[in-house]
């Protein structure tokens, strides 16, 4: 046999003049009739030496004959003066495709950790960027456009302030509920405020608020620069001698560590708020009891933890945000996927980094 | 005539992205006060080549050197010098599209300058004047035509009175008379201004009215560089296609 199938590939096995292809073309037709071609979508053409305009009609025929079945056919391995013939006669434009590497299990799982690899040096070397810049950023102004950076933070703040502000009384009610229940049983109910304050302002404050601005910010911080990567905005920024991360990602940064913590202590606050109408609608605590426990539990160290976290963060939603923005590939599609990723690894970073927090500060 | 020396002078460069070879050893010297221009096929690499000599990607080897000076060899800083003095123009404008085109020409003068508003106002409009668009110079960019986004990021291109001049397909998605004013536009600023141009551009009626030199570029090498006369004599086949099949 002369063709032969293996792994939905079909190789030929001879040369393809006027003389062999009558045999080649009978073989063909019965591998056909048996099945045998099903699902074939790559011709390899490695062996083939020597090709005429008879072969090439042949290939032809085999495209069409298969091209119900396998509209994407693909023929691959031919030497340079066989592809240049069938260039010249083939009527189908037989496209060609490079034979590719078998790749074992240990080649693929080196690569996928080289990617890994490469990707968080990347990703730190673009990190150790945006901190030098933002902590030189802060002594030479003229490195900032003015007004840049109230606008980015009052862009930050303001878009994420509703939403914060009504996540957080859900959260502070809802957790109340579930513990005031438990709590009336053995009498504690009082101990909700404190309960309720260390939770919110070690735990939730931080992580509800970093969720919502990952996903408003973070995904815009992405989309912009990937926006602009896709536009060549990035090459005119660096052609007027400017450096992009100095133009665009510092400001942000330094909007960001001041609008972080505000937005944190501004949903502690709406938490605890939600809180008090379960303690004082439900478990009978009086106004002034519940503040004064809820002031009264917290150490000065919970509140640095607080502010700690909410700045580092911040930190971390505007490096996911910048590194997927500055690695995106392809046009339009390639934005939104680069927003996509973003926003999960940074929710993900966040969430991996809040329990290091937790495990480290108890 | 052989004593003047070139703007910019490139030497075996290879560009590549990643394991694809785009340019294969290309040395070229661009001279002063001239118009080059490069031609080639789509996807031959002549964006590339701009962007590797601005280095926007770095060259994987061979030396650029800009009046005399390696600037593959320059820091950071450095190099912000030599693109202070140069300047570009991209395929789409690439302005920056949540400003006006008049922040847009600001932006270099303001990072760069310490002119008042007073002084910086009245270049920017000068600016714009040059290009036309003194009556646009608040819209934003998505506000206005293709055209007019071309002349607007030329006029952020002149901001800072650019020694050289980068155009990437300048008349692509022109009208043949709004490509002819940009033409004679490059044309006044060449003469008036002494600038250098380094112009990527596919339409045969620009490149007789404006080219000085070609670069003609096949199968990433440099297959000719001279004068359009000596094109026409040179004898190479894909470059006489090339201005055979434009013809009309
Ligand atoms: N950022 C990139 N990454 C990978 N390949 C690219 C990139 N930009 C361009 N290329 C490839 O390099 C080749 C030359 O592209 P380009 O210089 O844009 O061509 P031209 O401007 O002459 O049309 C093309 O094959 C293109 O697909
Ligand atoms: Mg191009």
């Amino acid at each position: 046999m002369n063709l032969r199938v293996e792994n939905n590939i079909l190789y030929v096995q001879t040369d393809m003049d006027k003389f062999s292809v009558p045999e080649l073309k009978s073989q063909f037709m019965r591998l056909k009739k048996s099945g045998d071609l099903e699902g074939i979508s790559v011709i390899d053409l490695e062996a083939v030496n020597l090709i005429d305009s008879a072969g090439v009609a042949l290939l032809d025929s085999f495209q069409q004959a298969l091209e119900e079945d396998a509209k994407l056919l693909l023929t691959r391995g031919a030497q340079p003066k066989i592809r240049s013939l069938i260039d010249t006669f083939s009527t189908t434009k037989i496209k060609f495709a490079p034979i590719p590497k078998p790749q074992g299990f240990w080649e693929s799982a080196g690569e996928a950790t080289v990617n890994f690899y490469t990707k968080m040096v990347a990703a730190l070397t673009l990190a150790s960027e945006i901190f030098y810049y933002s902590f030189v950023g802060l002594f030479t102004p003229k490195s900032k456009r003015k007004g840049s950076l109230t606008q980015q933070a009052f862009l930050l703040g303001s878009q994420a302030l509703p939403i914060v502000a009504l996540l957080s009384f859900i959260i502070g009610f809802i957790l109340s509920l579930q513990s005031g229940v438990q709590l009336k049983n053995f009498g504690a109910g009082i101990f909700l405020a404190d309960l309720l304050s260390i939770t919110m302002v070690r735990e939730m404050g931080p992580l509800i608020t970093s969720i919502i601005v990952a996903g408003r910010s973070g995904s815009a911080i992405a989309s912009e620069i990937a926006t602009m990567q896709v536009t060549e905005e990035l090459d005119a920024l660096r052609m007027m001698a400017l450096h992009p991360i100095k133009f665009i990602v510092v400001p942000k940064f330094h909007a960001i560590t001041i609008v972080m913590p505000i937005l944190v202590m501004f949903s502690i606050i709406v938490g605890q708020i939600g809180g008090a109408i379960i303690a004082l609608g439900m478990l009978d605590i009086s106004m002034e009891s519940f503040i004064s426990r809820s002031v009264n539990i917290l150490a000065l160290k919970d509140i640095i933890i607080s502010f700690a976290k909410s700045i580092w963060f911040a930190w971390v939603i505007v490096i996911v945000g910048s590194f997927y923005g500055f690695e995106v590939k392809g046009g339009a599609e390639g934005v939104g996927k680069a927003t996509t990723s973003a926003v999960v690894t940074s929710i993900f970073a966040v969430i991996v980094f809040d329990a290091i927090f937790s495990l480290l500060y108890l | 005539m052989s004593n003047i020396k070139p703007v910019i002078r490139v030497k075996d460069l290879v560009a590549k992205y990643g394991e694809l070879t785009v340019l294969e050893g290309i040395s070229v010297d661009i001279m002063p006060n001239e118009i080059t221009v490069i031609l080639g096929a789509s996807g031959c690499g002549k964006t590339t080549l701009l962007k590797n000599i601005l280095r926007l990607y770095e060259p994987f080897a061979g030396s650029v050197e800009f009046w005399g000076e390696n600037v593959l060899d320059m820091n950071e800083k450095e190099f912000d010098d030599v693109l202070k003095k140069t300047g570009m123009l991209f395929q789409g404008g690439a302005l920056l599209n949540s400003i006006s085109i008049y922040e847009n020409v600001s932006i270099p003068l303001e990072m760069h300058t310490n002119l008042d508003r007073d002084l910086m106002d009245k270049v920017i409009r000068v600016k714009l004047n040059l290009v036309g668009l003194e009556d646009a110079a608040h819209r934003l960019p998505a506000e206005l035509s293709g055209g007019m986004r071309k002349r607007a990021a030329l006029a952020r291109a002149m901001a800072l009175d650019p020694e050289i001049l980068f155009f990437d397909e300048p008349s692509a998605g022109l009208d043949p008379i709004t490509s002819e004013a940009l033409d004679s536009l490059i044309l006044t600023l060449k003469k008036q201004l002494n600038m250098t141009f380094l112009i990527v551009t596919h339409e045969l009626a620009s490149i007789h009215r404006i080219a000085d030199k070609i670069i003609f570029l096949d199968g990433g090498e440099m297959l000719f560089y001279g004068t359009l006369e000596e094109a026409g004599k040179a004898g190479i086949a894909q470059m006489d296609h090339f201005f055979e099949v434009g013809r009309f």
